[in-house]
């Protein structure tokens, strides 16, 4: 690698064990996935490791497979922004990141909930701004399914405007509180807003925030996502971890932020990545091969299947071939996971030419198509890995989801932090108290 | 008998000018550490709970809109979270914030308050509050709202019937994974037993849910429920969901009278379950203060609540004289007032025999000798 410029500082965060099949609850190591004392035993390794932040995912209605409640995968979670209330107060430093949907959520009282995070943590709270709009999840909310998808972003933008908004409602120096005065006059943060979505107007109930306005991360991976996060987002989690395309969506994402007037610096792409450590690179591949079989359990192949064909496959054998059976197309069987929606008939083709190329099962064609590792490999060239990515613009860093609560994140932190420490490429200590410090951007008065 | 002690948390104090007091912490009111230090404080006292207030409107004088004032504390932290930053510095106290029943999505305030029952493992409760201000429903500008008129009767029963749609919403979600749903079966593959989770199909006037809760039933099955009243209205609130109900008596006869009115309506209503645990709240001040707060705010302090202010062992008195289960102390200064309360009511009360020397349990239902329930859906066996 040369390049020639000064090495990239990499950006490390911390994901939580989410609800899907990746994270292994068969474990005999596998703890609690809703005790606190999880969440607190991940975030507490994730600062041991000077990581930037922690981050929790959400899901505002429980997954169904046939019209039944999923119930191969974790089930269950807590409310994102409460617990990392609680965790703001057992860590000094780490960021805290909630995700939260612009679409069954009102600005008022995201600002005030993501304001008080912030203050409570002393500048370390972060907004995941995701879009999910479905009528499925609508369910449990008053409004319903209110929204089109094609809404979806407008109304996301607004609302991040909105809360914006609301958030440079109060003045930095508004709080005097000496003499008779508590609030300088027009310190308080007045509002209004007249729009597409939101038609509000009023005062404001929280100072501003530390760090003026949290960090804003955004997810979604469409044209209009893109164009979303470029517009208006300080992170990207992206689902882009293979170098290559990697590299495209880094090159695509940095290019389109010089017609909002930013730098490319003013936005980090994360992809969400896992790791398996071995002592030699056999025994790690070793190992991630045996994670990847506990990932798919016989059940859970048929479950996939079944979400691409459409149709109920119980009576298939796992270890058998795939059904003759063509996919029905018209019928979506899988609610409330977004990644099987689309090209269910080129996924259908594929895994047809695979499994006959391969000879294989339905289970092992599953795990070889729907499981992977980002990094697998020894702690040293784990590391290496890592940094070839930065340097070479496949990234600026990565959000870590380990398969296994509460100590997946263990080996990174204890093996490759080091290592990137050693090169002299990621932090040995915290050198500020905010997230906005930690990821290097520009800070907001 | 032994009585109840639960402590109001608001601000720097419920006297509006209670910021300008001497010992008070105006620059520390948005850290979590002024808040760590009060609940700690109140967890030194063996106090049975504290109360974090919250609306989603910046503070007023006013009961019906703003105010433009400058010389009193504005602005605020959302209570549930400020709940939450404090459980992991406490292991006994009971935590209980407020949120609103009307613009609150009731699935969030759900899955919010089973989060911070976990957190705190078993000591969270909920105090839904009713919002019937039209500035507030402006910040959500989903609803227009007639200004606020107390006579306005046809409009107050149709929020608090709302009200009482979103806690049954809330508790059905509770109750809506069985406690033993998470099964991890390796043999079969499976991470839950579905059939031990439940759709709410929550249909009413108002709104409908579907469920379940994406958060799994929280440690005390059904956390604490509180609600403050001033009237039959909501006291017919609290009979239909609440477990405890604060209300505003004026002297001990007006508590008596208050009781006997809140149990008639249980009685009306068909209460089912233990009665509702009734505490006076009183706003307190111990040291003569008052009269300075009130001359720098320019007027006597107003309340919903009878104004204390004495020596520890005069409240000591009226508390054992008003003869209720419970009582939630609004201190009218902080830090100053709640010391007094940890350091020496509790201490006062203990001599006579009249308050715990130790926490009974470590879980907040169990403090008011109320069982953990079944899930409402689990099935008999
Ligand atoms: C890596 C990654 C993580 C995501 N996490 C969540 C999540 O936790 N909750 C959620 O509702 N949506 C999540 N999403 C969905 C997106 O944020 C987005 O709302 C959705 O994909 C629709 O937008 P799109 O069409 O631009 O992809 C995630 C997406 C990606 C790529």
């Amino acid at each position: 690698m040369t390049l020639d410029r000064p090495a990239k500082q990499i950006h490390l965060a911390a994901h939580f064990p989410g609800v899907n099949n990746t994270t292994v609850w068969s474990d005999p190591r596998s703890g609690s996935q809703i005790d606190f004392d999880s969440f607190k035993h991940l975030a507490q390794t994730a600062e041991r490791g000077k990581l930037d932040f922690f981050f929790l995912a959400e899901g505002l209605r429980l997954r169904e497979q046939k019209g039944r409640i999923h119930d191969l995968d974790v089930v269950g979670r807590p409310e994102s922004l409460t617990v990392l209330s609680a965790l703001s107060a057992v860590t000094t430093h780490l960021g805290l990141a909630a995700t939260v949907n612009s679409t069954f959520n009102e600005p008022y009282e995201v600002a005030r909930r993501l304001a008080s995070l912030d203050h409570l943590s002393g500048g370390r709270a972060a907004w995941n701004v995701v879009t999910s709009w479905d009528a499925f999840t609508g369910e449990n909310f008053r409004r319903g399914g209110y929204l089109e998808e094609a809404d979806r972003y407008t109304r996301a933008k607004e609302f991040l405007q909105t809360v914006r908004e609301l958030w440079d409602s109060w003045a930095p120096d508004a709080l005097t509180r000496s003499g008779g005065e508590f609030v300088r006059p027009g310190g308080i943060g007045f509002f209004e807003h007249q729009g597409q979505h939101f038609d509000i107007r009023g005062r404001f109930d929280v100072p501003r925030p530390p760090q003026g306005n949290p960090v804003i991360i955004q997810a979604g991976d469409s044209e209009e996502g893109r164009e979303f996060a470029a517009s208006g987002a300080d992170v990207i989690f992206s689902r882009h971890s293979k170098l290559d395309e990697g590299r495209l969506f880094y090159r695509d994402v940095k290019g389109r932020l010089a017609k909002y007037g930013r730098s490319p610096d003013d936005l980090k792409i994360l992809p969400a990545v896992s790791y398996v450590l071995g002592d030699t690179q056999e025994d790690a591949e070793e190992r991630a091969a045996e994670i990847r079989r506990a990932q798919v359990s016989p059940q859970t192949a048929i479950l996939f299947l079944e979400a691409i064909w459409g149709r109920d496959l119980s009576a298939y054998d796992p270890e058998g071939p795939l059904p003759d059976i063509e996919p029905d197309l018209g019928t979506d069987v899988s609610k409330g996971r977004a990644q099987f929606r689309r090209d269910r008939a080129e996924t259908a083709a594929k895994w047809r030419a695979l499994a006959a190329e391969k000879n294989l099962s339905i289970r092992d064609l599953v795990i070889e198509t729907a499981t992977h590792q980002t990094f697998v490999g020894t702690a040293a060239s784990v590391a290496e890995e890592i940094n070839t990515f930065v340097q070479t613009d496949a990234a600026d860093g990565f959000i870590f989801a380990p398969h296994l609560t509460p100590g997946g994140l263990d080996d990174l932190v204890d093996k490759v932090v080091p290592l990137l420490q050693e090169k002299g490429v990621f932090r040995t200590e915290y050198t500020g108290p905010t997230l906005r410090h930690h990821l290097g951007l520009k800070e907001l008065s | 008998m032994t009585l109840h002690l639960a402590v109001a948390l608001d601000g720097a104090g419920w006297h509006p000018a209670a910021w300008r007091a001497e010992g008070a912490q105006p620059d520390r009111l948005f850290t979590a550490g002024y808040w760590a230090d009060l609940v700690i404080e109140a967890e030194r006292g063996l106090l049975d709970w504290v109360t974090f207030e919250d609306t989603l409107s910046l503070q007023s004088s006013r009961y019906d809109g703003p105010d433009g004032r400058l010389d009193q504390v504005r602005g605020k932290l959302d209570a549930v979270l400020l709940a939450a930053a404090v459980a992991p510095l406490t292991s006994k106290i009971g935590l209980i914030p407020t949120t609103s029943v009307t613009h609150t999505e009731p699935f969030h305030v759900a899955i919010g308050i089973a989060s911070l029952d976990y957190a705190s493992k078993g000591r969270a409760g909920w105090r839904p509050r009713v919002s019937g201000r039209p500035d507030e429903a402006a910040h959500f500008g989903r609803r227009e709202f007639p200004p606020f008129d107390l006579a306005n009767q046809e409009f107050i029963t149709a929020l608090f019937e709302e009200a009482d749609d979103a806690v049954e919403v809330v508790r059905r979600l509770w109750d809506s994974w069985e406690d033993d749903a998470e099964i991890r079966d390796a043999a079969t593959g499976r991470f839950i037993d579905r059939d031990r989770l439940h759709y709410i199909d929550f249909e009413g006037k108002f709104f409908s849910v579907k469920g379940p809760s994406i958060t799994p039933r929280p440690p005390q099955g059904q956390p604490l429920v509180t609600s403050l009243g001033h009237g039959p209205g909501p006291y017919e609130f609290a009979a239909r969901g609440a477990d405890v109900l604060y209300v505003t008596p004026k002297d001990r006869d007006d508590a008596h009278r208050i009781v006997a009115e809140v149990r008639e309506i249980e009685a009306r209503i068909g209460r089912t379950g233990p009665p509702l645990k009734v505490f006076a709240d009183l706003v307190v001040f111990f040291g003569g203060h008052k009269a300075g707060l009130d001359e720098l705010d320019g007027a006597p302090l107003e309340s919903d609540a009878h104004v204390f202010e004495g020596t520890p062992a005069e409240l000591a008195d009226l508390l054992q004289d008003w003869d209720l289960e419970g009582y939630r102390l609004r201190p009218g200064v902080l830090p100053h007032d709640l010391n007094v309360i940890t350091r020496e009511l509790v201490p006062e009360l203990q001599s006579r025999g009249a308050f715990r020397t130790a926490y009974e349990t470590a879980d907040l239902r169990g403090r008011l000798g109320l069982a953990r329930p079944a899930s409402r859906y689990a099935r008999v066996s």
